[in-house]
């Protein structure tokens, strides 16, 4: 299989506290990838060093067969990675489509004289531009919400809503930050069928989970860190047999994570 | 035409249809009704069109793009200078509007990208209080700019503008037509403002829904998310600053052409004060709310004066309260009340960045071809 994403050596630090100490690991083209971990281990800082909202200290990422920069968020996206967020994050005034629509912004190119003369192209962009974000809506499911201001949308909903944006940047990996979180059996069911639609249409998924049944199940690898050292990568059933893995997170005797 | 329903809904189907005629008559009539009680009153409509447009500009900023600007009033003043020293015997430069209008919005543009680049990783507080200096920095440099070089003219100001002359037709004379009807020039002024405020509008309206619209919306609504999904928050930001400085611009040129005579004393702080005043009063991110605002508290101060000294007169027998005092009184009220009634404005936004007639229908459903 070809490597999608390799993570070399990234180290990150706040002040005092090293978040991520050479943390390596790669991803595959075609797999859905879990990160795991007991809670301030890093997953986020990892997240958000890829996505390019934090510039590591050392270390770099290869996407695609080239290097990532580091530090702009908007570049990243435009290679091919989209994110969620942990905590929702919509534009809340606007309605899901334009949520979406917005979403599609660096893949399309109306400048600002194209739109002011409103030219054929700006027309033509922005009317592609709206079918395919209600093209999105319907493949998360949510169309019928379409003009519905997303504040107003319900929890399971916003998340859905999140990943049809994220899926608008055309990415190549998706990247979700515990999209699972705080939702019901039901609703994270019909999650776990959407990931695999969405490994299914070609997009490789990255995926930071809480809940280990739902990662256990779904994920062809997993990577376990741990006070932002990476200390099992393979496949979930050899991840649950891991000594360290268990120490981590039920602890042995004189070290606890509560 | 649109985007101008778009922009004020009830010249559109949604409205029964006499809504729309008499708004209509109402605009084209203004002047000539006004103008029964005095020209006094169609020149505060003139400057009333001129604050409008000002909100409007100002609401590309602050409604759309979320970016709180306390020294808007010093791209007027850009765009008025400008005018000031390209049509003027000042420099006894006279060149055409189409010139001098044109560079006063690039260089208006050019301010607000000046301004931008320094607030860019600001939000809230903090960029007000930087915008609000700028403001200040503006006002004070046209104020002193008369030594050692004599650029501005100092506290006096620029006078004898030219005016507003459209092709050899000068708007500030009188249309005499036959013996005793005149078309005043405060009537030929008020038009022509119409025209620049609508043509504003239409293209206001066309940069909300779009691309740049949508992503200005981002921005103020999850500067993060907007960067998590490939916006380019720092030109975005630039961008807004830069239009909606262009749409100031062009409003002090026009307003150097009408008053013929510009000093830095009309752009002071409490002129960007009542210009977001009136965005906040109409609503926020709403282009017809922000029409409303901006004509209500442009006029309504201007008609309490008329009748605040003589009704003090009739009951006191003498003036107590100054009614310039007074306005920003009332100023203040209004603002208190309307955020305590209405705090998303007279008329709140209804977030509209994009047209989903294109795949729907008015009933919610797909549209089928």
């Amino acid at each position: 299989m070809i490597t999608l994403l390799d993570a070399r050596a990234i180290s990150k630090h706040f002040g005092g506290l090293q978040a991520l100490s050479d943390v390596s690991l790669t991803i595959r083209k075609g797999e859905i990838y879990g990160l795991i971990g007991p809670n301030g281990a890093g997953k986020t800082t990892l997240f958000n060093v890829l996505t390019g909202t934090y510039e590591p200290d050392g270390g770099e990422f290869v996407f695609a067969g080239a290097i990532l920069p580091s530090g702009k968020p908007h570049t990243v996206v435009k290679r091919g990675i989209a994110r969620t967020f942990q905590n929702i994050r919509l534009f809340r005034e606007l309605t899901a489509l334009e949520n979406v629509m917005a979403g599609h912004h660096s893949r399309t190119h109306a400048g600002l004289f194209g739109i002011l003369a409103q030219t054929k192209k700006v027309r033509e962009e922005e009317r592609v531009v709206t079918e395919r974000a209600y093209e999105l809506l319907k493949y998360v499911g949510i169309e019928r919400f379409a003009n519905v201001v997303s504040r107003n949308l319900s929890y399971g909903d916003q998340r859905r809503l999140e990943i049809a944006r994220a899926l608008a940047t055309e990415p190549q990996m998706l990247a979700l930050d515990e999209p699972a979180a705080g939702m019901n059996h039901t609703e994270t069911n019909q999650l776990r069928g959407l990931m695999e639609t969405i490994r299914h249409d070609g997009v490789t998924v990255l995926l930071i989970e809480h809940n280990v049944k739902l990662v256990m199940g779904l994920c062809d690898r997993v990577a376990v860190l741990d006070f932002g050292k990476i200390i099992a990568e393979d496949v979930p059933a050899a991840v649950q047999c891991n000594s360290d893995v268990i120490n981590a997170y039920l602890g042995t005797g004189h070290r606890t994570h509560a | 035409m649109n985007e101008l329903v778009r922009a004020i809904p009830y010249l559109g189907s949604r409205y029964p249809k006499s809504t729309r005629w008499i708004l209509i008559a109402l605009i084209a009539v203004a002047p000539l009704v006004t103008a029964l009680f005095g020209n006094t009153w169609v020149r505060i409509l003139d400057f009333a069109l001129l604050y409008v447009m000002l909100a409007i500009g100002l609401n590309l900023v602050v409604g759309f793009a979320g970016l709180l600007d306390l020294g808007y009033i010093a791209f007027y003043a850009v765009g008025a200078y400008t005018w000031a020293f390209l049509a003027s015997p000042h420099f006894g430069v006279h060149w055409p509007f189409w010139i001098v209008l044109p560079l006063g919005a690039a260089f208006a543009a050019f301010a607000g990208i000046l301004l931008g680049f320094p607030v860019l990783r600001l939000r809230g507080d903090y960029l007000a209080i930087v915008t609000l200096g700028f403001g200040e920095i503006v006002r004070i440099f046209m104020n002193n700019l008369n030594y050692p070089v004599n650029i501005t003219n100092g506290p006096q100001g620029i006078n004898s503008l030219d005016p507003l002359r459209i092709f050899g037709w000068d708007l500030s004379r009188n249309i005499r037509i036959g013996d005793d009807f005149v078309i005043n020039s405060l009537w030929l002024y008020y038009y022509a403002f119409l025209l620049f405020v609508i043509a504003s509008v239409v293209l206001i309206q066309r940069l909300q829904v779009s691309r740049i619209g949508r992503a200005w919306a981002a921005i103020r609504d999850d500067e993060l998310a907007a960067k998590a999904v490939g916006i380019d928050v720092r030109n975005m930001k630039l961008m807004a600053f830069a239009m909606g400085a262009t749409f100031g611009g062009v409003a002090g040129g026009l307003f150097g052409a009408f008053q013929g005579f510009v000093s830095p004393e009309s752009f002071s702080l409490m002129e960007s004060i009542a210009v977001l005043t009136m965005v906040v009063f109409g609503g926020m991110g709403n282009l017809a709310g922000v029409i409303v605002g901006a004509l209500a508290l442009s006029i309504l101060p201007e008609v309490m004066r008329s009748v605040a000294i003589p009704m003090q007169q009739a009951l006191f027998g003498s003036v107590l309260l100054d009614p310039e005092v007074m306005r920003m009184l009332l100023l203040a009220l209004a603002m208190i009340f309307m955020m305590l009634l209405r705090p998303a404005g007279l008329l709140p936004p209804h977030s509209r960045y994009s047209k989903p007639s294109l795949v729907l229908d008015k009933r919610g459903t797909e549209a089928s071809e």
